[in-house]
């Protein structure tokens, strides 16, 4: 395994750090004057999602975790497991429920998702930015409410709960931003 | 044509005026005091031996030199200007390019612009005083502070610097979040800098620039020592806003004493593996001729222009950093 120093250091590169594979968020060069210099390095921890800063000394190695970003389409869900598929090779990954995590409420068949794998096995799954997903319950709209404020919970397909307006009624389809979890317009047709 | 080609500078328009600005005010500082303005060479035949210092180097080959040899870029111009005072030149300074090695970061450009000034029959509290005044011209702060290195330890981490065993010195590391680091850490002066930078720095010259002064004697560097308590050395830096803004020595102007500790640092560097440098020896003979009672002073300038101009980055007040100089 390639180990890397504070020096090749920067946003994106995977290490390892208490036996997890972290990713590099932001690394700075600090020196308090005359003396040894450090690099204080903000990382996320790819399993437990935390984010923390830890420092290291100026030149210091570190091993490379062996962490790759895959695209496959989500194929369903045995309960236990949820198998994914590479669209081209037709090759099948089952992610387990800590991988799938909160990705589960916008998960929908034939949706192409990023596979995190770390030594083969997925670590994390990430929805696209964007689905489509249908409403199986709202509330009907309150009747003279044009200005669009406020609105209303409404439930997917999936079983999250988003925020939608009032004129969006149960059995339409909604476009969803998953980075956020919000409402961004009424599919198309 | 490279279409992606960074040609322009990373400083503005008007960034750039104001830095023609401060220098002008700098030099009209000295100009008003009778400290004379000198220049001295970047490329050197001796460097130093610093283990935290990494020069550059470059091959000169002409008359004199067939086979080539090499020259250093100065990390700072404080070997040429202490043979300057040995020589009788009273008063000096200069405004230079430094170079060094493995530096670079938000704070932090391989190639800066330093302010060095010595004074004659001062000492380092004369010298902070005179620094304070460039400050207040020209970055318009308040009358800076003052503690001792000792005392700022205490007051912010509760620790005595000078007295402290490494195992509380790793302990207070850890209560920081550097355990690990610091487990594995032997080096006291490095531990001590590891919660200088995290512990103290973070905490100090936050409305008024601050002065630390008597570092541990392990890292006197070029200073000498205090004759009240051997422990210390009369070396001072400066804080404000999170910047280290200057370092400055009462000069030690013992040659033997010079020689050990050029010697133990290239020790030092021998024992991490790292180049062993040449001691200068024209420099440890003006020593030996005589280099007169002095206090001087290293400031980097873009830090200054930094703090003058409210911004975050050294890119912002050079014209060109690193990635597209």
């Amino acid at each position: 395994m390639a180990f890397y120093s504070t020096n090749e250091f920067k946003a994106g590169l995977k290490i390892m750090l208490d036996g997890e594979p972290c990713n590099v968020l932001e690394n700075e060069y600090v020196k308090p004057g005359k003396g040894q210099a450090f690099n204080r390095v903000k990382i996320r921890k790819l399993i437990s999602g935390k984010v923390l800063e830890k420092t290291f000394k100026s030149g210091d190695t570190v091993e490379g975790a062996d962490v790759m970003d895959i695209e496959l389409s989500y194929l369903y869900s045995d309960g236990e497991f949820w198998h994914f598929m590479n669209n081209d090779t037709f090759e099948q990954i089952a992610a387990d429920k800590s991988a799938v995590g909160d990705t589960i409420k916008w998960l929908k068949e034939n949706d192409v998702c990023t596979l995190t794998l770390w030594n083969g096995s997925p670590i994390t799954v990430t929805p696209p930015n964007f689905v489509e997903l249908e409403i199986t319950e709202t509330d009907p709209g309150v009747k003279g409410d044009t200005a669009g404020t406020g609105g209303k919970p409404a439930t997917l397909s999936t079983g999250a709960v988003v925020r939608v307006p009032l004129f969006v009624q149960t059995g339409e389809v909604i476009k969803v931003d998953t980075r956020s979890g919000e409402y961004v317009s009424r599919a198309q047709k | 044509m490279n279409s992606s080609a960074t040609w322009r500078p990373t400083i503005s328009i008007g960034n750039l005026r104001a830095r023609a600005r401060v220098l002008a005010q700098v030099r009209t500082f000295f100009a008003e005091r009778d400290v004379l303005e000198v220049e001295t060479p970047v490329l050197s035949n001796g460097t130093v031996t610093d283990e935290h210092l990494h020069s550059f180097s470059t091959e000169f080959v002409g008359p004199g030199a067939a086979g080539g040899k090499t020259l250093y870029l100065q990390t700072s111009p404080e070997y040429a200007m202490k043979r300057l005072l040995a020589a009788g030149s009273g008063p000096i300074y200069q405004i230079c390019k430094a170079f060094r090695n493995e530096e670079a970061g938000r704070c932090h450009n391989p190639e800066f612009t330093m302010l060095e000034w010595y004074r004659p029959d001062f000492d380092h509290f004369d010298l902070m005083d005179e620094l304070d005044a460039l400050m207040q011209l020209v970055c318009h702060t308040e009358k800076a502070d003052r503690i001792s290195y000792q005392q700022v330890f205490i007051d912010c981490l509760g620790l005595d610097p000078l007295t402290a065993t490494l195992e509380a010195l790793r302990t207070v590391a850890a209560n920081l979040g550097h355990g690990e680091l610091a487990e594995r850490e032997a080096d006291r002066d490095t531990l001590l800098q590891l919660l200088f930078c995290d512990g103290v720095e973070r905490q100090i010259g936050r409305h008024v620039p601050c002065f630390v002064y008597d570092f541990p004697a392990s890292q006197a560097a070029l200073a000498r020592l205090n004759p009240d308590d051997s422990r210390v050395a009369r070396r001072f830096e400066l804080y404000f806003r999170g910047l280290e803004l200057a370092n400055g020595f009462h000069e030690l102007t013992d040659p033997l004493e010079q020689k050990q500790r050029f010697d133990q640092d290239n020790q030092k560097r021998e024992v991490q593996g790292r180049p062993v440098r040449p001691i200068d020896p024209n420099l440890l003979a003006a020593l030996e001729a005589g280099l007169p009672d002095c206090a001087g002073v290293a400031v980097g300038v873009d830090r200054l222009l930094m703090l003058a101009m409210d911004t975050q980055r050294i890119s912002d007040v050079i014209s060109f950093d690193v990635g597209n100089a």
